[in-house]
Parts: structure tokens; C-alpha cells; sequence
């Protein structure tokens, strides 16, 4: 049977995500489908039409998709999933908010945020904030998968010609009206993506402090993120939560400063390549993923950082 | 105006959990136990939105063994006014959670049901998308802010690229985030009231919901160990560990 892909796309462009869910459903089954549902949806699923890993791309248009509400979404994928044997989407809150009103109608016990296939019916995930690893086995006949998106390569995003065809769309579900979305617009690299990202955390002491941290991330071309505490205590925004409950990164370069290192933020950067950690509290937890730890007050590293960050001349972009 | 809130009684947030070493589970045994944290910020709405006036009764409820019921005498402690226990051992699903809370729902008729965006044990952030999926319902997710407004809720959720607001028709959902409030503890004399509240026991069989898990749990490891670092003596020492031993700048 094929994989059913739900696309994640803007109605413009597919989300940089949506190119790893379909390397995961690659690998769950060849057959893969990607389901572009949206209003003027077009350009996204001719986008997706060029993924040579998907065979076929399914649009779904109509004025009551233009936000994405998982409410009309999800009797459309359920009337579609007949035809196949898995549905798949990233674990991002896109995916989050829309699977499990997927696998509720199907009757299906969802498998949320994988970090590998091991065999169309068998699945590792992360447990407990990452600090167990679950094999598990579904036993449903139709099985509904996210996946966590920074485990899985992107796939080429160009070069294929799948066919793509229009699917009927569904009626408005009336109790649920979108209102408005506030995007933090920025010219830096994703934070979910970013090769490399700079944290900061309750240690920053207030947002203002923050601009030492800009500033480095300015110099590296980094994504700026941030622990839980530093959001709660409003330095920065929720969109650069990493943690838990906040968003997963894998970058090359992972350097948190002022951030002690609970379960629930190592949860979201441990799998980061190399770990820096700044932080004047030598006991800190986070000092026991770091790669390279310096203990010192970060008002004083964190200058002295960028001085030295600017003596170098070869920094890549 | 009646809110339902469901809890999960979880280990504690704070514990290190440990594998076992048959790779069966996690070890439960000996270990603190609390709510699920984002479990006590929708308990917190809730009672924050019945002392505004514009809810008449919470109601805990929570699923799982006998001692689960702690965490509705908990949620009693801190302002809901009667709980829910139904019994059941093992891992409950999300799946079968959500067809219990149907059950639960269609007897007390509430205009609406909180709980945690996400249980911090099995991670898997599902059941009241699901719940809402079954009683076809509005389901605001991830919930930052909720305001009650003539009939209708307005929310704010927490997305991947910042805040969305959708304003959703009662009855409906909320899965809660950890910034939507912060959660007052409980006074010792509330914690005393609490134990005179009632809290209505049932068994999961009894309301006809099958809780067998579909997903078999093979085994459970512990991930990688990350290989020890070390400490550099100066930010010069950094930069060039950087530069020259791990090539990341």
C-alpha cells in the first residue's frame, strides 16, 4: 500500500520540513503521495510535483483551507486515506494539531514524533524529553505517523515530475474561525534548520541583554534561541523556545549561554554536533553534554567572544 | 458554565528517569510523582475562569491506577470542586483516553474540557486533538491566552513561526501551555477542604471503552551518551577549539 504525505506549505512554498517528512515516508514505503491541501495552493504543489522521491502529488482547494485549521483538514484526509496505509506528517505544530484528528476518526492509535523507521510497522521515538529511546510496533491496519523533522535528511528537492490531481474538498467546519497569525519575520536562518544557533537563557537577565546574543549570532549567521525560563520571564518570544515543549535542533554549533540545562531543554539540543556552554555556575548540568565548557560571567565572555569571532576572517556563511 | 479538566498523574519533572535494564520500561518504582506540568495550567485556568464569574462548577478527572486519584485531590486543593477517578493499570493510550473522556463527557456535559498540550511521559501530545476529533468539536491547541467572550472562546496558541488566534464556538477543547498562567499551590487549609470533596470512582470496563494498547512497546534504551567534554580556561581557548579542533566556524 503507499504513503499518504501531508504536505506543510504556505499555499506558495512547501515549509522546509515537509522535505524530511517525505525522506521518512521514503523509507516507511516507495509509494509516496504528498497532499497538498490549501486555497490557491498551486505553486506548492507543483513544488511538491518536484520532489523525486514523491509519485504523486493530490490538491485539495478551497477558501476554508487558507489557514490550515486541523478542523477542515482532517475529514478531507480521512475520506482520501482509504487508499493507503499510512498518513504521515512532520511533528512540528502544524502536524502536532492535525494527526491526532486524523487518527481519531480512523480509529487508529497515532505513533507521534519518530526518529527512525525500522520497518513499516516498527518505529523508534524519543520518550520522556529524549532520555529513553522506544521501539515500538503498530498494530493498526492504518497507521498515523509524525515524524520528528530533524531526524530525517531532506530530501532532493528537485528534478521529479509527479502527476498532480485535484481532489474534491470538503465542507467549512463553522465553530472555528481563524482570526489572525503574528510571524516574527527575520532575515535569519531558521531556528530548526540553522547550521548553527546561539541560546540564551535565564542567565541573559533581561531581553536587553539579549543583544550580546544577536550580536554573536550576526557574526556566525546563527539562529538565536532560547531556554524555556528566558521565554517565561518574556526576554524573548515563544518562537525560539528549544526544549521539550519548545522546538528540537540538530545544528552543527550549539552554544547556550546563561542556560543551567533541566531534562527539558537538553531535550530539544543534545543531539546538536558540538555543544558550547557558557556559564558562571561550574556545577550547571548543561556543562555535562558540553563539548566545550567555559565557566565565566557571560557579560564579560560573551564581548570578548565577538572580539575574537572578529579576529577570525574565514567564517563560513 | 461548566469546564471539565483532565490530569495525568506522571513522574515528577524533575526526576532523572532510568531505563530498566531488561529494557521493558522506565523505572517506576520508588520514584516522585506529580501532575503532568501543563496538566496544572489547565487546572489553573479553569479555576481562574470560575473566580471571574463565567464558570459554575470545575471538574477533575483523571485515568490510571489507584494512586492517580492524587493528582485529582490535587486539583481539588487548588479550586476544582469534584473529581473523577477511572480506574485502569497499565499504559492507557491516548486513543482510549480520548474515548473515556467522550464517555466522561457525554454524562456531564461540559461547555468545556482543558488539559496539558502534552503528557511529559510518553511525549505524545495527542489526546485532546482526539477528543475533540470524536465529539466533533473546535480544538484550540497549545492555548497562550483564553479569553471567554459572549458564548465563544478567544485563543492565542503558541505555533512553530509565533501566536495564531482563533476564536472557537463552546462546547469545545483547550490543550493547555505552559505560559498560559502560573499555577497558585495549594494553602494547607484548601488542601484540608480538599479532602472532604467528593471524587466519583469508576472503572474504565465499566463505560464499555476498550484500553488494550495497539501499539507494542519492543523494547526501551537508553539513547547515545553524549562522549565527556572538557573545560576550556578562556574565551581565546574557545574560539580556536572551535576553529581548529571540532571546524565548526
Amino acid at each position: 500500500m503507499s504513503v499518504l504525505l501531508i504536505a506543510e506549505h504556505n499555499n506558495k512554498e512547501l515549509k522546509s520540513f515537509t522535505l524530511n517528512a517525505v525522506t521518512a515516508a521514503s523509507q516507511i514505503d516507495s509509494d509516496v503521495h504528498a497532499l497538498v491541501i490549501g486555497n490557491n495552493c498551486g505553486d506548492a504543489a507543483k513544488a511538491a510535483s518536484e520532489l523525486p522521491l514523491v509519485k504523486k502529488v493530490i490538491t485539495v482547494e478551497a477558501a476554508h483551507y487558507e489557514n490550515f485549521l486541523a478542523e477542515n483538514f482532517a475529514p478531507v484526509i480521512v475520506k482520501l486515506a482509504d487508499d493507503y496505509s499510512h498518513i504521515v506528517c512532520s511533528a512540528n505544530t502544524f502536524g502536532k494539531n492535525l494527526m491526532p484528528r486524523i487518527a481519531a476518526k480512523l480509529d487508529t492509535s497515532q505513533v507521534s514524533d519518530i526518529i527512525k523507521v525500522e520497518s513499516p510497522d516498527t518505529f523508534i521515538r524519543p520518550i520522556y524529553a529524549g532520555n529513553a529511546f522506544a521501539t515500538v510496533k503498530s498494530t493498526d491496519a492504518k497507521k498515523c505517523i509524525t515524524i520528528r523533522p530533524t531526524s530525517f535528511d531532506p530530501c532532493e528537492s528537485s528534478g521529479g515530475s509527479a502527476p498532480i490531481e485535484n481532489a474534491e474538498a470538503g465542507e467549512e467546519f463553522s465553530l472555528t474561525k481563524f482570526v489572525k497569525r503574528e510571524e516574527i519575520k527575520s532575515d535569519r536562518p531558521e531556528l530548526g534548520t540553522a547550521r548553527i544557533v546561539i541560546s540564551g537563557g535565564r542567565g541573559m537577565q533581561s531581553g536587553d541583554n539579549f543583544k550580546l546574543i544577536t550580536s554573536i549570532a550576526d557574526k556566525l549567521n546563527a539562529a538565536i534561541g532560547a531556554s524555556r525560563a528566558a521565554v517565561d520571564a518574556g526576554y524573548i518570544s515563544n518562537d525560539h523556545q528549544v526544549g521539550q515543549t519548545g522546538k528540537v535542533v540538530v545544528p552543527d554549533l550549539y552554544i547556550a549561554v546563561g542556560i543551567s540545562g533541566a531534562i527539558q531543554h537538553l531535550a530539544g539540543m543534545k543531539e546538536s554536533k558540538v555543544i558550547v556552554a557558557i556559564n558562571k555556575d561550574g556545577e550547571a548540568p548543561i556543562f555535562s553534554v558540553a563539548d566545550y565548557g567555559l565557566e565565566a560571567d557571560l557579560f564579560e565572555a560573551l564581548p570578548q567572544f565577538l572580539e575574537e569571532l572578529n579576529k577570525l576572517n574565514t567564517i563560513q556563511k | 458554565m461548566k469546564i471539565l479538566v483532565a490530569v495525568k498523574r506522571v513522574i515528577d519533572y524533575n526526576v532523572q528517569i532510568r531505563v530498566k535494564e531488561d529494557g521493558t520500561g522506565i523505572v517506576t518504582e520508588n520514584v516522585k510523582m506529580s501532575t503532568n506540568p501543563p496538566d496544572d495550567n489547565a487546572i489553573e485556568e479553569a479555576v481562574k475562569i470560575k473566580e471571574s464569574g463565567k464558570a459554575t462548577e470545575v471538574i477533575a478527572v483523571t485515568i490510571g491506577e489507584e494512586k492517580a486519584q492524587e493528582t485529582v485531590r490535587k486539583a481539588l486543593a487548588v479550586g476544582a470542586d469534584r473529581g473523577i477517578h477511572v480506574k485502569a493499570e497499565g499504559v492507557i493510550e491516548p486513543i482510549a483516553v480520548s474515548k473515556i473522556l467522550q464517555k466522561i463527557v457525554d454524562k456531564e456535559k461540559p461547555d468545556l474540557v482543558f488539559m496539558g498540550k502534552q503528557a511529559i511521559d510518553d511525549d505524545c501530545n495527542q489526546t485532546g486533538q482526539m477528543l475533540s476529533a470524536l465529539l466533533d468539536w473546535p480544538q484550540a491547541t497549545f492555548a497562550s491566552k483564553i479569553e471567554v467572550k459572549d458564548g465563544k472562546l478567544e485563543v492565542v496558541r503558541e505555533i512553530d513561526e509565533g501566536l495564531e488566534t482563533i476564536e472557537i464556538n463552546m462546547p469545545a477543547i483547550v490543550t493547555c501551555d505552559l505560559r498560559l498562567n502560573e499555577p497558585r499551590y495549594a494553602s494547607l487549609p484548601n488542601i484540608m477542604k480538599a479532602k472532604k470533596k467528593p471524587i466519583e470512582q469508576m472503572n474504565a470496563s465499566d463505560l464499555g471503552v476498550d484500553v488494550a494498547p495497539k501499539i507494542q512497546q519492543i523494547k526501551v534504551e537508553e539513547p547515545p551518551k553524549r562522549k565527556a567534554g572538557i573545560k576550556v580556561s578562556s574565551v581565546a581557548e574557545l574560539v580556536q577549539k572551535l576553529k581548529n579542533e571540532a571546524k565548526v566556524i
